[in-house]
């Protein structure tokens, strides 16, 4: 056996949780890998020690491969989606001044109404808002896009890296963002701004981050591939039972890992959301996902609605497009490395994205899987099939 | 013809020796410290090549911009796709990365990188060598308000508390810094 570390890049955020249980509880271990697991300060950064071979594999933005299908982003190798992550768990956020002049327009502040909060920020918000995103690959910026995109504003998307959002709203670059926990809640917690959407009132089950490795690498390593997934797998159900949440909390806390406050990486975790620094509470189901609802599989259909967002950014053919990032979602490899350990598979590969209004049961080997409410907030119904 | 070149470095002493390695290739350098006017200094200053520390977070707004050139601004390409692979491997093992003016001859760049390169393994180096000395100096301070503790509660002098905590290592097979580190844990819980 190959005793070597597998090295795998991230990026701070709570959506990280994961591959830090794997390697802290033993999961990985228990297939007998030993985990590497290496910080990056920005997204590009990753993206690069991930071409160049200094990780193995990655926890990166669900857009990232797909845009690095299409060629976008200075691609030099092919990298796959071996399973997703994690779903949601990132919220939209705004300057205080900006949440003052939200309250005296009369905004509620309901955290559930993506429509309201667009109509209510048209009014008040200057002539050219800056949107802070991680990256312009993320799901961040295309949800923002899908979200403002029929309304009279006019915005910049401005990339910052997770961590430094909320100083980049307390020093005026920026007039609102998009990010993953908990680098929202710090903004709170910091007086910067205030919350003022999770992003699942825009899509109610966005795949959020993935697990990728390089093409060539998963063909030439197929047991170790195996074994990550599996241990990653285990590590999410693990996170899925409410019991463990506030040793997840604390463990991620630690400077390795997302190095922030263990109670505002546990308002996700919770889905208990403090929206301003008066203390506003609201519950929120489905906060962040890391298993339920097959969290975990890489669905073609969500890389094809990538791919239809950045075909339409990019002036590049949609049906080409999708078909690229369809092909990146290694579903056969999830099958395959997954059954053994318990995991419920899907009759179908893809599926209509958005088509959802409540839980629904679906087909699937074990007959028990139960996808979650997946509705777009305008209603819209994206057929991969469809281009 | 001179190649004008932009340093992103935050740390003065850092940005000069890049420009020191620099320099002898008779090329034009501009140092942007950190800061929010980023990507439109580099838009004004219009340069040739920017090199950028991969751990510095503000590379994703030259990474932005980069995509985001439209047919007004000069094209940015990225120098990930316009060389040789080596060069690129050894750039990010030392840890910088460079974006490129589309069109720039391959030995000019080659001959910059290399420079770079070079100052950037110093870099990593010298950041190696700090860590390892920071992380020596927090040992020494566990390690020391351990002794204190075990001191207090055993009434020994401190050489008989720094032996018995590594009798205890020993045993257990740690470091006297992690047996150190449990101590001052678990007299903080039963203070």
């Amino acid at each position: 056996m190959n005793s070597a570390p597998l090295r795998i890049g991230f990026v701070p955020l709570l959506d990280m949780a994961p591959l830090a249980i794997a390697h802290e509880l033993g999961f990985a271990q228990a297939e007998g890998l030993a985990l590497e697991l290496r910080p990056a300060p920005s997204w590009s950064s990753l993206r690069d020690m991930l071409l160049w071979g200094q990780v193995e594999a990655a926890h990166i933005l669900a857009p990232l491969p797909v845009a690095m299908a299409l060629g976008l982003g200075g691609a030099v190798a092919r990298v796959d989606i071996l399973q997703n992550l994690s779903m949601n768990g990132v919220v939209i956020g705004v300057s205080t001044a900006l949440a003052d002049a939200l309250r005296a327009a009369g905004h509620g502040f309901g955290f559930d109404d993506a429509h309201r909060a667009a109509a209510d920020l048209a009014r008040v918000a200057p002539a050219r808002l800056r949107i802070g995103v991680p990256f312009p690959f993320s799901t961040q910026a295309a949800l923002v896009d899908y979200w403002l995109r029929h309304t009279p504003l006019s915005w910049d998307l401005c990339t910052i890296p997770p961590p430094r959002m909320a100083e980049a709203l307390a020093a005026g670059e920026i007039d609102a963002f998009c990010v993953g926990e908990p680098w929202g809640s710090l903004a709170v917690e910091t007086g910067a701004g205030a919350l003022l959407l999770p992003s699942r009132a825009i899509w109610a089950a966005a795949p959020e981050k993935v697990l990728a490795a390089r093409h060539d690498w998963v063909g030439d390593n197929p047991e170790r591939t195996a074994s990550l997934m599996r241990a990653v797998w285990r590590a999410g159900k693990w996170l899925c039972d409410r019991g463990n949440r506030q040793v997840a909390s604390e463990l991620l806390a630690r400077p390795d890992y997302v190095n922030a406050p263990v109670d505002l990486l546990d308002r996700a975790l919770r889905g208990e959301m403090v929206l301003s620094a008066r203390g506003e509470l609201r519950k929120v189901s489905g906060m962040i996902r890391f298993h339920e609802g097959a969290a975990t599989f890489p669905w073609r259909s969500q890389a094809a609605w990538f791919a239809s967002v950045l075909a339409a950014r990019h002036g590049l053919d949609a049906a080409a497009a999708m078909a690229s990032a369809k092909a990146i979602c290694r579903t056969e490899l999830y099958r395959r490395n997954l059954r053994g350990v318990g995991a419920d598979l899907p009759g179908a590969s893809e599926k209509l994205e958005g088509a959802l209004e409540h839980p629904t049961a679906v087909a699937s080997e074990r007959g028990a899987m139960i996808l979650p409410a997946d509705r777009f907030f305008d209603g819209h119904i994206f057929d991969p099939e469809a281009h | 013809m001179k190649l004008h070149i932009v340093i992103v470095e935050p740390d003065e002493t850092r940005a000069r020796l890049v420009i020191d390695s620099l320099l002898p290739l008779g090329h034009q350098v501009t140092v942007i410290g950190e800061g929010a006017g980023l990507a439109r200094r580099v838009r004004e200053i219009a340069p040739d090549i920017v090199l950028i520390d991969m751990a510095n977070p503000s590379r994703d707004t030259l990474e932005e911009m980069a995509l985001a050139a439209g047919p007004m601004d000069r094209p940015v390409a990225f120098f990930v796709d316009r060389t040789d692979g080596d060069l690129t491997r050894q750039a990010i093992e030392a840890g910088v990365s460079a974006y490129v003016i589309d069109g720039l001859q391959p030995d000019r760049v080659a001959a910059v990188m290399d420079a770079a390169i070079a100052r950037f393994q110093m870099f990593q180096r010298m950041r190696r060598e700090l860590e390892t000395t920071r992380r020596a100096l927090e040992e020494r301070k566990l390690i020391d308000r351990a002794k204190g503790i075990v001191m207090k509660a055993r009434g020994v002098s401190e050489e008989e508390a720094y032996a018995l905590m590594r009798k205890t290592a020993m045993d257990q097979g740690r470091k006297v810094a992690d047996v150190a580190g449990a101590i001052v844990t678990a007299a903080g819980l039963l203070s």
